[in-house]
C-alpha cells in the first residue's frame, strides 16, 4: 500500500482487492483536506460469456457453462441444466432429479460458505481488521483456533465429496442434462455420506454460534460497519419459504415492503434492468420500476434470509428468528450481517443434506423427463453469493443463438460501491496517514458479499496485489506490490 | 482421492500423486490438467493422478495419503520450457481469495494431518490464458518438454525403492 500528493489531492488504488475471487480495484480519491471525494470497485468482469456458448447445441451447455468459473462451476452447471429443462419441456422433473441436483447444490452451497466463512471472512472477525497482515489469515486460524481449522477443511471436503458423488467429477462433472440427471447416487456413496452428513450439520451449527458470538461480542462496532439501506431480490418458493434452488423473484426495498413477488424467471427481464457507468466494464442491475438510482439492490445470504417467510428446516428456521428479531421488524441492513446469514444457510445446507441423503429416491427412479420442445429457456438459481440467471434462445438447428447471464457478483455490484463508500467515510475520512488496517477494512467491506470477480485463472507468479498512486491527472505516481 | 477422513487419516495409500491445478477453457491454463490427461493415459499403477481448478484447503486431507507429490500448474514467469522445484510447507500465505497454494497445502497437511509429503512444483509457462481457446503452440512445445521430465521423475522415485 503507499499514498503520496499531488497538487494537493489524493488517490489510493488497491489492485486487486484480496481474499475475493479474480482481481479487483478499489480507487479512492482524496482532497487536500483529506476528505474522501470518491470511492469506486472497478471490477475487471469478463464479458465474454454469450460469445462462449453462441453456436454450442444447447445439451452442451451445463457443461460447457462450468468451465466459466473455477470457483462455482456447480451453479452454472444446474443454472444452464434449469434452462434446458424448459428446452426441453421438462416442466416438472422427476423426484429423482430434483433431489439428486438439489443434493449437489446444498453440497456446494455448504462448501462454499464454509470456505468463505472459516477461510476468508473469519481471519477479520477473530483478529481484527487491523490485526498483523502476517496473522490475519487462514493460517492464522489454523494456528490459533486449530479445531475450527480443521473442521473447516473437512467441512469443505464433505461438500465436495456431496458434488463429486452427484456430478460425477470435480472439472466439468455431467451429473445435472437437460431434464433430469444422468445417474443415481450410488448406494456405496450415500452411506458413506450419511455416515457424515449428522457431524457436518453439528459442526455448522457451533459455526453458526462463533459467528454469532464474535458478532454480537462485537455488535458496536460491527453492525454499523459498513452499513447502508437497500432493497433486496431473491427467489423464493411460491409458499414464502427460503429455496436456494427453484423459485420465482421477489424484491423488497428498505422497509421490508413488497416491491414484486412470484415473478417467473422468464420474466425477469420486465422487472431487472442493467444499467452502465462509464467508469466500469461491469453492468449495474436495478429494479426496472423504481430506476438507476434507487432500484439497486443486494442478493445473496442477507437478502434470502430477509426476503424469505420462512425456512422449512427446524434448526434454521429458528436461527432465521433470531437473526430477524435484530432488526425490529425491518430487514437487516448491516454488511457484516451478510457472515451471519450465510452460516444461516450453511446449516440450512446440512439439514437438507441429511433429509435427501435419507430419502430413497436419489438411489433409484425415474431419471429425465421431457414435454414440447420450446426456444428459449431461461432459469434462476440462488448461488452461494446470490442470484444467477441464465438465458438461453436456440435455433432450429439445436444450436443457441443468443444467451444473457447475470452472475450474483453483478447482482451486487451497485451494492459494493456503496459498501466502499461508507467504509471509506468511516475509515478514512480525515487520516493523513492511511494503515494497512484502513486499507483492509475496505476490503472487508467487499469480502462481505463474498465476490467472484473474475473465472478462475490463477497461474503462478500471477500478481496477487497491486497498489498504485495516481495523480489528478491519471499519471501512476507510485505503484507497490504485495502477496 | 475418496473417503473422508473425519475420525482420522483417510486409508493409506502408499503412493505417489500428481495433482495439477487449471481451467482447460482458459488457454495455457489448462497446461497441467492437459499433462494430467497424458499421464492418466499410460495407465501406470505407481503413481496416481487428480486435477481440479485450483487447489484448496481440503485437498490437505487427501495430500496426506501419500508419502510423494508433484504439484503442476502453469505459470506466467517461469523460464521456458518449465521450472521444477522442491517444496516444503509455508506458512506464508499467499494474499489470494478462493484457492490455496502447494506450500500452504502442505503446512495444513503438517498441521491437521501430521503427514507432510514430499513435495515437488512444476510449473510450465504458458503465454495466453484468455477463455474458450486452447492451448498455445509455444505451451503444447513447453508441455512435450514437461511431460518427458515428469516421467523421468517418475522413474527414479521408482528406483528409490521407498514406494
Amino acid at each position: 500500500m503507499t499514498t503520496a500528493t499531488q497538487n494537493g489531492t489524493r488517490k489510493i488504488v488497491i489492485n486487486p482487492v484480496t481474499r475475493v475471487e479474480g482481481h479487483g480495484k478499489v480507487t479512492i480519491q482524496m482532497d487536500e483536506d483529506n476528505h474522501v471525494t470518491q470511492a469506486r470497485l472497478h471490477i475487471i468482469e469478463f464479458r465474454g460469456f454469450e460469445r462462449f456458448v453462441q453456436g454450442h447445441f444447447y445439451w452442451e451447455v451445463p457443461v460447457l457453462v462450468q468451465r466459466l468459473c473455477g470457483i462455482c462451476p456447480v451453479s452454472h452447471h444446474l443454472a444452464a441444466s434449469k434452462a434446458c429443462d424448459m428446452i426441453v419441456g421438462a416442466d416438472s422433473l422427476s423426484p429423482t432429479a430434483e433431489k439428486i441436483r438439489r443434493l449437489m447444490h446444498y453440497g456446494q452451497t455448504f462448501q462454499s460458505h464454509a470456505l468463505h466463512f472459516y477461510h476468508l471472512s473469519s481471519p477479520d472477525l477473530l483478529f481484527g481488521f487491523d490485526a498483523p497482515v502476517a496473522q490475519r489469515n487462514v493460517i492464522g486460524v489454523i494456528q490459533a483456533y486449530p479445531e475450527v481449522a480443521k473442521k473447516a477443511v473437512l467441512m469443505r471436503k464433505f461438500g465436495q465429496e456431496v458434488i463429486k458423488a452427484t456430478a460425477g467429477k470435480k472439472i466439468h462433472g455431467t451429473g445435472s442434462i437437460p431434464g433430469g440427471v444422468n445417474k443415481h447416487l450410488s448406494q456405496e456413496d450415500r452411506d458413506r455420506l450419511a455416515a457424515e452428513v449428522d457431524t457436518m450439520l453439528e459442526w455448522g451449527v457451533e459455526g453458526l454460534k462463533l459467528c454469532k458470538d464474535v458478532t454480537l461480542a462485537s455488535a458496536e462496532k460491527l453492525l454499523p460497519f459498513g452499513t447502508f439501506e437497500s432493497n433486496f431480490l431473491s427467489i423464493v418458493r411460491e409458499d414464502g419459504c427460503l429455496d436456494l434452488y427453484d423459485g420465482n423473484l421477489r424484491a423488497k426495498d428498505a422497509d421490508g415492503k413488497i416491491i414484486f413477488d412470484q415473478v417467473k424467471p422468464e420474466d425477469y427481464l420486465d422487472v431487472i434492468r442493467e444499467g452502465v457507468r462509464n467508469w466500469s466494464y461491469m453492468k449495474f442491475p436495478f429494479i426496472h420500476d423504481r430506476g438507476q438510482e434507487k432500484g439497486w439492490y443486494r442478493v445473496g445470504p442477507l437478502a434470502r434470509i430477509n426476503n424469505c417467510d420462512f425456512i422449512d428446516t427446524p434448526i434454521a428456521e429458528e436461527e432465521r428468528q433470531e437473526f430477524m428479531a435484530l432488526g425490529k421488524g425491518r430487514p437487516i441492513h448491516a454488511t457484516m450481517a451478510y457472515h451471519w446469514a450465510r452460516l444461516i444457510e450453511l446449516v440450512h445446507s446440512a439439514e437438507k443434506m441429511r433429509e435427501l441423503l435419507a430419502d430413497p429416491d436419489v438411489l433409484r427412479g425415474e431419471l429425465t423427463t421431457t414435454g414440447e420442445r420450446r426456444d428459449r429457456g431461461v432459469a434462476i438459481i440462488e448461488a452461494p453469493r446470490g442470484t444467477l440467471i441464465h438465458d438461453y434462445e436456440v435455433d432450429d438447428n439445436d444450436q443457441i443463438r443468443r444467451g444473457n447471464l447475470i452472475v450474483s457478483t453483478t447482482h451486487n455490484n451497485e451494492a459494493m460501491n456503496q459498501a466502499v463508500r461508507v467504509v471509506a467515510d468511516q475509515y478514512l475520512e480525515g487520516q493523513a496517514e492511511i494503515s494497512e488496517g484502513m486499507l483492509n477494512s475496505i476490503e472487508v467491506g467487499i469480502r462481505a458479499y463474498d465476490p467472484c470477480l473474475s473465472c478462475a485463472t490463477h497461474a503462478l507468479g500471477q500478481m496477487r496485489l497491486l497498489v498504485q498512486l495516481i495523480g489528478p491527472d491519471g499519471t501512476i505516481l507510485d505503484e507497490r506490490t504485495r502477496g | 482421492m475418496s473417503g473422508l477422513p473425519i475420525n482420522g487419516l483417510p486409508k493409506k495409500r502408499p503412493c505417489n500423486l500428481v495433482m495439477a491445478c487449471g481451467n482447460p477453457e482458459r488457454g495455457d491454463d489448462g497446461l497441467g490438467p492437459a499433462l494430467i490427461e497424458r499421464l492418466a493415459n499410460l495407465n501406470r499403477s505407481d503413481f496416481e493422478t487428480d486435477a481440479d481448478y485450483q487447489l484448496n484447503i481440503e485437498d490437505a486431507a487427501s495430500l496426506a495419503n501419500y508419502e510423494r507429490v508433484l504439484f503442476i500448474d502453469a505459470s506466467i514467469s517461469a523460464p521456458p520450457p518449465f521450472n521444477l522445484e522442491s517444496l516444503a510447507p509455508t506458512t506464508e500465505i499467499a494474499f489470494t481469495s478462493h484457492s490455496v497454494s502447494p506450500g500452504a497445502v502442505l503446512a495444513i497437511c503438517h498441521d491437521h494431518f501430521h503427514h507432510v509429503p514430499e513435495a515437488w512444483v512444476l510449473g510450465i509457462r504458458g503465454y495466453q490464458f484468455d477463455l474458450g481457446q486452447g492451448l498455445s503452440s509455444d505451451a503444447r512445445v513447453n508441455l512435450d518438454a514437461a511431460f518427458a521430465r515428469v516421467i523421468e521423475l517418475l522413474d527414479s522415485w521408482n528406483r528409490c525403492g521407498k514406494v
